[in-house]
């Protein structure tokens, strides 16, 4: 039995945690609410298919063709049509204010060059603040335009609806150029959930030993801080597996996200996550003096976490400070490698490169952790 | 020389600690013989916890030096944790653990093997056997008291440090755990217990009384009170309450404490007390006979005493 670290000790210490925490209905309840809980209200709230969307037009040609492209959008189930914006300007501000979501401007000259077979563009601007809200719509509109002249274009005309379609639509993405999918947000989740719950539990756990003066103790008692610190976190790495699976399996089954790169990588991966996030709990379990600070460490990390680590926002469309920041946070690494091996089939190549940050993360902090562990009450 | 230095099992030296500006422990020696029930007074405060804690290598000394059962309580605390069973002053244990997960995990602890054996027999020993699977936060002041010192016992300590043992326990749970902590020292175990209970203090072989961070005296309860060389008066008869608004009057008498139906008057100095009472004690309604002070009466004194060097220094 070595002076520092007695496996035996640290198994009771392991096993008095998991006892502890089967009788914890709040936290158990937690553990498996939160992700059940997030991806219901972000996975549905959020990605849900949003149809009948606000949609002006801005028509400078008032053709036939014009006539039934209107017409065909108005079938569509994606959109509402709520009406003619006078000049560019009442069309613009409909968008600011998101009066509408969609205007659709038909130059003047369209049914012109569109008889001469020179396929002339349809503009779609669209307010893509919230991205999520306007992709499926303008998917729908590039299936309409294969389609809604094509009572038009009979007889001599014909030939113009051709393979391509007889104009062609430009999506004009306003606000926000970088449209996140339905399917980032499900993967994203995982380490959003990680982060929150990793980071907590950790603090919380050893904070409250703390609080409820049981440390003092466990402490007057041979066992080491070595010993007491890495036995709590133990089951915390458990759950944050159990928490990963459960969020893999319902965004499988209720969102149909894809897996196309290898579980292995990403589990490994998770690995490495779930410990710099435990290092940061335990951490910050003992710089604070009671269960409230802990929580409060916990939200002063997690919000960063969220805004800036591209989950809430597209990351390319922050500002350079934010950025920055964003790059220091184990959060922004572990999107890019979840993301990267369920959408794009990412493998070890691409994933290293994103998992040495989250790595250097948890070691920069156990350094500064290991100065602030005690082993005394002092 | 050797074997009666052997027998010393706490021997500490100028051990101070601070919190801050708060001088809460100053220049403690303290020396306590094996198989003794020390007790160690003082109001609330005056760093009685804080002593303990830092005989047990929970909190680093700012300074001073010393052993504990002749480990070093600088660099040897995993030792000394290793001998010591402490009782902390809170309740401590994990409440929503059961009484037998409790002790079984203390015992892992203590890395002690045939944890099952010695677990079964303290539950038996306290007759919580049945009780064994309820959890420790459902106990009774009493019982959890119990729990405590069972589980300091468990892995057979030669010094056990009680930190109030007793506070918010009825008389007669507080009876049983003296009888104990005697026979635990029958046994040639060392026992450190700060207390609050005068009854307790007499129960002590020797006494500590510890003032704002001061051991202010140390000994036998007799040597205690003969070192403060204090005068008192016991007086019983018709009339105790009028009486003893006048006493406290006289500059000669220092406390006057009601006990009872005896009232006792204390001063420093005899023939000032005397004088001072001797126009009272004519009265026939009331008898006077000289006692010796009470281990009360000598604390109130102390911290008088120090009250009063404190508005000096001021
Ligand atoms: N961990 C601590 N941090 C700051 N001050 C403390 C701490 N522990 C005790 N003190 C202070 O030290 C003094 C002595 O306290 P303590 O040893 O608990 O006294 P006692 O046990 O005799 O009631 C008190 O003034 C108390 O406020
Ligand atoms: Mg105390």
């Amino acid at each position: 039995m070595s002076q520092w670290f007695s496996f035996s000790r640290w198994l009771g210490i392991v096993g008095k945690e998991f006892i502890q925490l089967k009788r914890d209905r709040l936290t158990f309840g937690m553990i498996v609410g939160i992700p059940v809980v997030q991806l219901i209200l972000f996975g549905f709230a959020i990605n849900s298919d949003p149809k009948h969307l606000p949609t002006a037009a801005l028509i400078a040609d008032r053709g036939e063709f014009s006539r039934s492209i209107l017409a065909g959008l108005k079938n569509s189930s994606y959109f509402e049509y709520i009406g003619e914006a006078a000049n560019e300007q009442e069309s613009d501000r409909m968008l600011a204010t998101g009066k509408a979501q969609f205007v659709v401007t038909i130059p003047a000259d369209f049914s012109l060059r569109l008889v001469r077979g020179e396929r002339p563009a349809l503009l779609l601007e669209a307010d893509a603040t919230d991205p999520s809200a306007t992709g499926n719509a303008i998917a729908a509109v590039n299936q309409l335009a294969q389609t809604v002249l094509a009572h038009d274009l009979t007889g001599p005309l014909a030939p113009l609806a051709g393979s391509a379609g007889a104009f062609e639509i430009r999506v004009h993405a306003r606000y926000n150029p970088e449209a996140i999918t339905q399917y980032n947000i499900v993967p994203g989740l995982m380490g959003v959930i990680l982060t929150m719950t990793m980071v907590m539990m950790t603090g919380l756990a050893i904070t409250r030993e703390r609080e409820r003066g049981t440390m003092e103790n466990l402490l007057a008692t041979p066992a080491t801080v070595l010993e007491v610190m890495t036995g709590k976190i133990v089951p915390y790495v458990l759950i944050g597996l159990i928490q990963v699976t459960l969020v893999l399996t319902l965004a499988r089954l209720l969102f149909g996200v894809p897996i196309h790169g290898s579980l292995t990588v990403l589990y490994l991966a998770v690995l490495v996550f779930i410990a710099a996030n435990l290092t940061l709990g335990l951490t910050f379990s003992s710089l604070a003096r009671n269960q409230l600070q802990a929580m409060q460490m916990t939200f002063f990390f997690f919000l960063p976490s969220m805004l800036l680590s591209g989950f809430m926002f597209p990351f390319r469309g922050m500002p350079n400070w934010a950025q920055d920041i964003g790059e220091a946070l184990p959060l922004t690494h572990f999107l890019r490698v979840v993301r990267g091996v369920l959408l794009k089939g990412n493998g070890w190549p691409e994933v290293i490169p994103e998992t040495w940050p989250i790595a250097l993360f948890g070691l920069v902090v156990i350094a500064i952790g290991l100065r602030t562990f005690r082993s005394t009450l002092d | 020389m050797e074997a009666a230095h052997s027998d010393v099992v706490i021997d500490v030296r100028g051990l101070n600690k601070h919190f801050g500006d708060n001088h809460a422990v100053r220049d403690l020696a303290l020396t306590v013989r094996r198989g003794e029930i020390f007790g160690f007074l003082g109001p609330n405060g005056s760093g009685k916890t804080t002593s303990i804690r830092m005989l047990c290598g929970l909190l680093t000394p700012d300074s001073g030096e010393g052993t504990c059962l002749g480990y070093d309580i600088l660099r040897e605390t995993k030792e000394i944790k290793r001998h010591v069973g402490y009782m902390t002053q809170r309740f401590s244990f994990w409440e929503d653990l059961t009484l037998r997960e409790n002790l079984n995990f203390i015992a892992r602890m203590y890395g002690m093997t045939e944890r099952r054996r010695h677990v079964d027999e303290t539950l038996a020993r306290l007759k919580l056997t049945e009780r064994g699977n309820h959890l420790a936060g459902t106990l009774s002041g009493g019982w959890k008291q119990r729990l405590a010192l069972a589980a300091c016992l468990l892995h057979a300590p030669d010094l056990l440090l009680l930190d109030e043992p007793t506070a918010g326990v009825d008389p007669k749970a507080r009876r049983d755990f003296w009888d104990e902590l005697h026979a635990l020292a029958a046994h040639g175990i060392t026992v450190l217990v700060s207390t609050h209970y005068m009854d307790e203090a007499e129960r002590c072989h020797k006494l500590g009384y510890i003032l704002n961070g001061r051991l202010l005296a140390q000994g036998t309860a007799s040597e205690v009170i003969a070192s403060q060389a204090l005068v008192t008066w016991a007086v019983e008869g018709e009339d105790l309450a009028a009486l003893a608004a006048t006493l406290r009057a006289l500059p000669a008498v220092e406390q006057v404490a009601s006990f009872g139906n005896v009232l006792h008057v204390t001063g420093p100095n005899r023939e000032r007390l005397k004088a001072a009472l001797a126009p009272m004690m004519d009265e026939p309604r009331r008898q006077w006979r000289e006692v010796e002070p009470s281990l009360e009466d000598v604390f109130i004194h102390l911290m008088r005493d120090a009250d009063l060097k404190e508005e000096l220094t001021q």
